[in-house]
């Protein structure tokens, strides 16, 4: 038997159950396909920043758009998802450094954006009293913040279902066949046909673009994180670093999260990664770096999450450019989480009506075409 | 940064790894031996070195004494010690990281060999987070290496040879216990029938036990057997035990309750590695995979004694020199065929030395209801969550333990799920009707124990010129 809907999600991350929520809110049948399960991969594990800070210009403009979502999540998905807007700091441990960012600031404001802040090492200490004494200064956006990306996720998950999205766990797509009027999708247990099918397969997007006759130059990236047992509170926002790869966080248990984009070793057919501990060791120096305190808290865990990157690590949030029905939503190259709630409304925009007003012009899958071609 | 590359770095200085590491270099291999004691000897020969030295070996018996031999030719092999040195990461390679508590220290082998030996089953009971409740395992080791003999309030409940092992050493020791309040379920004549063949074989076993036994009663110990729902009760920390025996619930003043249920394998590093692993019904564990020299399905990593299987002493020091034997032949520096040689006699020690394996799994297989517990039983003391909320998570749709984790944070604190690991993985299963190899366990990574961030930053820093 072939189940038939309107529109078929493959992958059930932050991406996936995003597009779902917001195909079902507009009367599609939706039918989400995941290998294994909702928040298993990326959209479960990651360090859960929701940033519009530092990020690359061309993608400010969605991920402000994105931030209105996170500040009213339980209007969206009846649950807050852990978000609170605790700011977001990336600090500077050096004259030059606070220099640079006083030139991003320029930049960013010079788009029509007033969010990112700079401030000097007085305010610092008083927002970050436990930072390293030799910090300069740091930029802010107070709006920013972080949230549990499991929780997150899940809530999306659980309000598309309410909103009428089936979403099977445990099927993974093992094909694709191009039809009259639309794609037989095949899984592992069953077929579904669909007009459209909406890509969000994580860092085997790479691998359901084939599937559909599209390459991309993908990587797959591997970020490790880990985790302190608890400590009294100490530090508020989110931190970050100019000159190091580190993101630092405590969370409301009070355990520390560090990450940063370390890398640890992927396998895509496993469907695992692992903890390189040479290259954990540097998140970990980064991180007493700044807080010299946190040398004595004892690690209990680290981990590693696996995504897509792409060559300008920006994503790919487009039509397909040859198989029509597609559209690809994926290659976020280590920091989708933020943007999880605003692409669910681009995508939807593409699949409803073929085109969205929401800024995804820089993501177009068209601008790796000639790379691919060479490839 | 490594030294330099170890032919077999060996995990665990028990009887499993002392035996391997002397087999090795018998056989002309480097060997480096990791473990976190500061003297070697593992679970059963804990500090047999200094009990030596201050007279009290003889006490603590004639077992203790072998295990004397075995690290004294240790000590003489000619193996490189990292004593005091806790092995938190492996990689399937080989590489193995090991912090002596300030600093880490990579130790590379081209070999690997895990005898990281048994973790005590855990016990999850009504009360069993008092203070004042602790297990067997945690009190012997505080009277192997300090002495500390319990005061005479303390029960101990359980079942399994190191329940009476235990009282009777604290016994021999000039100490008094409150009682034993025996949990094995199975009736000992008719499961000694049903394994005649193993306990005529493994008479010197059973012998010992009777001994115990007869010590005990000799010394007036209080013993009630058929023991059911054992539970600690008290404001604050333990002050009575409640248990039911014959159909009658009965109560006594407590001022310690000591738990143990048997040991089952510490497969934590062989699954943060990667290793395939497979339930083992009769002992209600995993266990890693392996052929008969200890080899896992990953090349450079062997396994040997109880973190294998459940073997004892004896066994783990035998699966140690195969273990041995295996990695030598895969690094051809011994052919199959002499391997085969060598192995034959040792194999034949093993299966005398086994034969009572069968009648002991049997004997003191643990109630259904420790491995499931109630509702309202704390299953993971970390983050306080409860067998209860174990099996809502399932009816909302969790397949597995790790999706129980993100659910509910159990399995989150700084254990890890080391206790509750199995706990988990039964009551899921029983929840969803599902196997244990179905449903699986919770996934490790490193660190195997907790590491202090200055710790791992250390390599870092070392790499930095620091
Ligand atoms: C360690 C780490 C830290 C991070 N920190 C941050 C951060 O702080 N802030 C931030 O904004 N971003 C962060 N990110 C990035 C962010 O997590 C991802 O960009 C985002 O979660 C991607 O979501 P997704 O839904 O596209 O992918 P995923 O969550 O990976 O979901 C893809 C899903 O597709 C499924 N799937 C794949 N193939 C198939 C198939 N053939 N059939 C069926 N299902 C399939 C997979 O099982 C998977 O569940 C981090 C990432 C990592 C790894
Ligand atoms: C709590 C407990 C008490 C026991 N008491 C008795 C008893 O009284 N009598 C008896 O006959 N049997 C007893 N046993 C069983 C007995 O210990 C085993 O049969 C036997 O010791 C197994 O030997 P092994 O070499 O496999 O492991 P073990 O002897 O347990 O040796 C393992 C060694 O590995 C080390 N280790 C573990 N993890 C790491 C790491 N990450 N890094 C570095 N080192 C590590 C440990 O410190 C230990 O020294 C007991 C078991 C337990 C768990």
């Amino acid at each position: 038997m072939i189940r038939e809907a309107d529109a078929i999600v493959v992958g059930g991350g932050l991406h996936g159950c995003s597009a779902a929520l917001q195909l079902a809110l507009r009367g599609l049948r939706v039918v989400v396909l995941e290998r294994r399960h909702v928040g298993r991969h990326a959209s479960g594990i990651n360090a859960g920043g929701v940033r519009t800070l530092g990020r690359d210009l061309a993608e400010v403009p969605l991920s402000v758009l994105g931030m209105a979502y996170w500040h009213r999540l339980s209007e969206l998905v009846g649950d807050d998802g852990g978000f609170t807007p605790c700011g977001q700091v990336k600090v500077a441990e050096t004259h030059d450094e606070l220099a640079g960012l006083e030139k991003r600031a320029l930049a960013v404001r010079s788009l029509g954006m007033e969010h990112e802040r700079v401030i000097d090492g007085d305010e610092l200490r008083r927002r970050v009293p436990a930072i390293a004494s030799h910090c300069v200064g740091a930029m802010v956006v107070d709006g920013d913040g972080a949230a549990d990306p499991y929780r997150a996720t899940s809530a999306f998950a659980a309000r598309a279902r309410s909103a009428g999205a089936q979403i099977l766990e445990g099927e993974g797509v093992v094909g694709l066949e191009r039809q009259p009027g639309g794609w037989l999708v095949v899984g592992e247990r069953g077929r579904y046909r669909a007009p459209v099918v909406v890509n969000a397969a994580g860092a085997w997007a790479g691998r359901m673009a084939s599937l559909a006759g599209d390459e991309f130059p993908l990587k797959t990236r591997a970020s490790m994180m880990l985790v302190t047992e608890r400590m009294p509170p100490f530090v508020e926002p989110v931190v970050g670093s100019v000159g190091r790869a580190l993101s630092f966080k405590q969370s409301s248990a009070g355990t520390v999260i560090i990450g940063g984009g370390q890398q640890g070793r992927a396998d895509l057919d496993r469907e695992q990664a692992w903890v390189n501990v040479a290259n954990l060791a540097r998140s970990a120096r980064a991180a007493a770096a700044l807080f010299p305190v946190i040398r004595q808290a004892r690690i209990v865990r680290s981990w590693c999450g696996i995504e897509a990157e792409t060559p300008d690590r920006i994503p790919i949030i487009d039509h397909s450019p040859r198989a029509p029905g597609i559209v690809h939503v994926f290659g976020f190259s280590g920091h989708g989480f933020q943007l999880g709630p605003v692409c669910g409304v681009a995508v939807a925009d593409l699949v409803t009506r073929g085109s969205t007003t929401l800024p995804i012009a820089p993501f177009s899958a068209r601008r790796f075409a000639a790379a691919a071609k060479a490839a | 940064m490594s030294d330099r590359p170890f032919d077999l770095v060996v995990i665990g200085g028990g009887p499993a790894g002392l035996a391997a590491a002397s087999q090795a270099r018998q056989l002309g291999l480097s060997v480096a031996l990791v473990d976190e004691q500061p003297a070697p000897g593992g679970q059963i020969y804990r500090a047999v070195e200094r009990a030596e030295a201050e007279g009290r070996a003889t006490a603590l018996g004639e077992d203790y004494r072998h295990g004397l031999g075995l690290v004294r030719a240790f000590h003489e092999c000619g193996a490189t010690l990292f004593a005091s040195h806790q092995a938190w990461q492996v990689e399937p390679g080989g590489r193995v990281f090991a912090t002596d508590g300030k600093a880490s220290r990579l130790i590379e082998g081209r070999r690997v060999l895990v005898a990281v030996g048994a973790i005590e089953r855990p016990v999850p009971i009504r009360g069993w987070t008092l203070p004042g409740v602790m297990s067997v395992g945690a009190a012997q080791i505080l009277h192997k290496t300090i002495g500390l003999v319990p005061d005479a309030g303390v029960w101990i409940a359980g079942s399994g040879p190191l329940t009476l092992h235990f009282a009777a050493e604290i016994v021999a020791a000039g100490g008094r216990i409150a009682g034993i309040l025996d949990t094995a379920h199975g009736r000992l004549p008719e499961t000694a029938l049903r394994h005649l063949g193993g306990v005529v074989r493994g008479w010197r076993y059973v012998a010992r036990g009777l001994g115990y036994l007869a010590r005990l009663r000799m010394a007036d110990v209080r013993r009630v057997s058929g023991v059911e729902n054992v539970e600690a009760l008290g404001e604050g920390r333990v002050e009575r035990v409640r248990w039911r025996s014959g159909g009658q619930w009965q109560e006594a003043p407590a001022s310690g309750l000591l738990l143990h249920e048997g040991v089952v394998p510490n497969t934590h590093m062989t699954m943060a590695i990667g290793c395939a692993h497979d339930w083992d019904e009769a002992q209600k564990c995993f266990r890693p995979r392996t052929d008969r020299f200890g080899m896992t399905d990953v090349e450079a990593i062997l396994v040997a004694g109880d973190c294998g299987s459940i073997g004892g002493a004896r066994v783990a020091e035998c699966r140690g020199r195969l273990a041995a034997l295996g990695a030598a032949a895969s690094l051809g520096v011994i052919s199959a065929a002499e391997r085969d040689r060598l192995a034959g006699p040792v194999e034949a020690e093993v299966s005398a030395h086994g034969a009572l394996r069968g009648f002991l799994d049997d004997l003191y297989a643990p109630a259904a209801e420790l491995c499931v517990p109630p509702d309202d039983v704390m299953v993971c003391r970390c983050e306080g969550i409860t067998a209860g909320r174990i099996r809502e998570a399932a009816s909302l749709g969790c397949r597995g333990p790790n999706q129980v984790k993100s659910f509910t944070r159990c399995g989150m604190g700084p254990c890890q799920g080391r206790m509750c690991g199995p706990t988990v993985t039964a009551t899921l299963a029983a929840a969803l009707g599902m196997t244990p190899q179905e449903v699986g366990a919770f996934r490790i990574r490193p660190p195997l124990k907790p590491l202090r961030l200055g710790e791992l930053a250390a390599l870092a820093d070392a790499e930095a010129g620091e």
